[in-house]
């Protein structure tokens, strides 16, 4: 794990980091700064705002403190050097890519993916003229044999969906060295607590910090956070970042900010442009979900593993796709990046496919059916009825969703009570 | 040399940091820009709002004004106190700048972001002044009093006291 703090480990800095108490008012708690603008000083303050001289806050759609609280805290348990939260972390993609592409750029992308990000990155992104190219997650080859001239960016999932997947994040970091372009990894599932992908070389973290960072499915999120390290100054792929700023005075965001640029960028243009924000109180209820994220993760980790083994050895299970099992292709990468668990997000495939899939969410009573997962309550998903429909058959399949496929994201409940619940429901199906 | 003197430049104390911070009043900028959009500028300007003397150099802009402040050619002709030297000169003039910031006194030698002359490092040090390599202090001081966690950086700062406004 990387040394994130010279005089603290994680769980303090997950209570501490960000959120001390509030200078004003001395309130502990972080308080929800609930507002759309703030009071200059005077006319020379608010132009040094504007120009990026002075650091502050002028209009919540760019910062707020509530939400750069929460950035601050979540930049510091990736080990990173800055944040930018987002309205959701579909939001968190674009604006993560977004002072990295141009039109006719390309991306290349991990196949095993949310199927909302397969969606986002093959066909909306079009209309941006982005192109994204998916490969092949499995195979490191692939990602090579994509790499041209107009990449500009590699995206994977680190623990990936719809779960039980391991991306060999090693290898891919490799290739992007190699190639010169920036990895973003999605961290959603494993969370900073079980991996923190900059302590393999990746550059860029992106987050749904709707999922198990804020913990209990209240509040829709996003976050960017940025290693600081890849070198933008100079460097013509990235001219966002690299060549003269018109709309600030002819500034360049690598050689004003250093290793903030990346971030800045993201504050000054991309969130200012894109207006796609986190809100103060979804950055409240977040902040306050992730003191007790270490605690969570413990639970969630082994209540899913707990009962992944249950269903391995279940009549009515045909496979169970969690890198925690022995049985796991993953099992071994599973050790080596998430030594301290896979999570609780995982798949299997039941008995009779589509029908005994659909029967099967039907037939339980402590498992939420919804289209969410990281809660702490235990959720049940049907893919490739819901999150993966929009996805031809093919698409399904390369993404984990076949027809049988059942997705659980186990919350922190008594095990003994979901085993019993899931056995009930598997029983039932004949 | 006493060993509490052996700074690591490739990774500050915040201590470190903090008390040359505190503790100086003047800074001369070497290398201090005329234009506005230049980050010397941006420096200046925060230096000054922070509340330090802030004394510009450039021997291409003597005879102008920077804030309202004279420029002075070189270090050796600024006829006030200097606590700090801060440069924004490429990293083969700093041995050079160095001494001469030895001999206008000041107790701190400071190199810009992406600047760092190992050389120049030691001919302060050996004068017993301070050095950092490859930093900004409005950056640095934003960091550890408060500002640049407004903009969502992580600051390394943890506190349970209330920080002073």
């Amino acid at each position: 794990m990387l040394k994130l703090h010279p005089n603290y480990g994680f769980n303090t800095l997950a209570v501490h980091s960000g959120s001390a108490p509030d200078p004003s008012t001395g309130a502990r708690t972080f308080p929800i700064y609930q507002t759309a603008a703030y009071v200059f000083d005077d006319a020379d303050h608010a132009a040094s705002l504007y120009n990026l001289q002075s650091p502050g806050f002028i209009y919540s759609r760019l910062a707020n403190p509530t939400v750069a609280a929460l950035e601050e805290k979540l930049a510091t348990l990736e080990g990173g050097r800055g944040g930018t939260a987002t309205s959701s972390g579909h939001a968190a993609e674009i604006i993560a890519l977004f002072p990295l592409m141009a039109p006719g750029m390309e991306v290349i992308v991990a196949d095993k993916l949310y199927g909302g990000t397969i969606n986002l990155m093959g066909k909306s992104f079009q209309k941006f003229g982005w192109k994204a190219i998916f490969v092949d997650t499995e195979d490191p080859e692939s990602f090579q044999s994509a790499i041209t001239d107009k990449t500009r960016a590699i995206f994977i999932e680190n623990l990936a969906n719809p779960g039980g997947i391991v991306t060999d994040l090693e290898e891919i970091v490799k290739i992007a060295n190699g190639a010169g372009v920036p990895l973003i990894v999605d961290n959603t599932l494993a969370t900073p607590f079980l991996s923190q992908p900059l302590e393999w070389g990746a550059d860029i973290v992106v987050h749904s910090t709707t999922k198990y960072l804020s913990g209990q499915g209240n509040a829709l999120g996003g976050i960017v956070i940025d290693s600081g390290n890849f070198p933008w100054l100079g460097n013509q792929k990235y001219p966002s970042l690299s060549s003269p700023s018109a709309e600030y005075n002819g500034l360049i965001f690598s050689e004003t900010f250093g290793d903030l640029a990346y971030t800045m960028y993201n504050h000054a243009v991309s969130l200012r442009d894109l207006g796609c924000t986190q809100s103060p109180m979804n950055a409240w209820l977040t902040l306050n979900g992730v003191e007790t994220l270490p605690l969570r993760m413990e639970r969630h980790c082994s209540n899913g593993l707990a009962l992944a083994e249950f269903l391995e050895k279940h009549q009515n299970v045909e496979w169970v796709s969690h890198a925690g099992l022995k049985s796991s292709p993953y099992f071994k990468l599973g050790k080596k990046y998430f030594p301290n668990g896979t999570g609780s997000l995982f798949s299997f495939g039941v008995k009779g496919g589509y029908e005994s899939g659909i029967k099967l969410l039907e037939s339980v009573e402590l498992f939420s059916h919804v289209a969410n997962l990281g809660d702490t309550r235990s959720l049940i998903l049907h893919p490739s009825s819901t999150t993966h429909r929009q996805l031809t058959k093919d698409q399904q399949i390369a993404s984990g969703a076949g027809p049988e496929v059942v997705r659980l994201s186990v919350g922190i409940e008594c095990v003994e009570d979901l085993i019993a619940d899931i056995d009930q429901a598997l029983n039932n199906l004949r | 040399m006493p060993d509490s003197f052996i700074v690591n430049h490739d990774n500050y104390t915040d201590n470190y940091i903090r008390d040359i911070l505190r503790s100086v009043h003047s800074i001369a900028i070497v290398g201090a820009s005329i234009n506005w959009k230049r980050p010397s500028n941006f420096v200046m300007k925060y230096l000054i709002q922070k509340g330090y003397r802030v004394i510009p150099v450039n021997k291409n802009s003597v005879g102008d004004q920077i804030y309202g402040r004279n420029i002075y050619p070189d270090l050796s002709s600024v006829k006030e106190t200097v606590d700090m030297v801060d440069i924004f000169r490429p990293s083969k003039e700093a041995p050079q700048l160095a001494e001469n910031s030895i001999l206008i006194g000041a107790k701190v030698f400071w190199m810009q972001l992406e600047l760092r002359n190992d050389r120049a490092a030691k001919i302060a040090e050996d004068a017993g002044v301070k050095v950092v390599m490859n930093r900004c202090p409005k950056i640095e001081y934003a960091r550890l009093f408060g500002e640049l966690g407004w903009s969502g950086f992580n600051t390394g700062v943890i506190s349970v006291k209330k920080r002073r406004t």
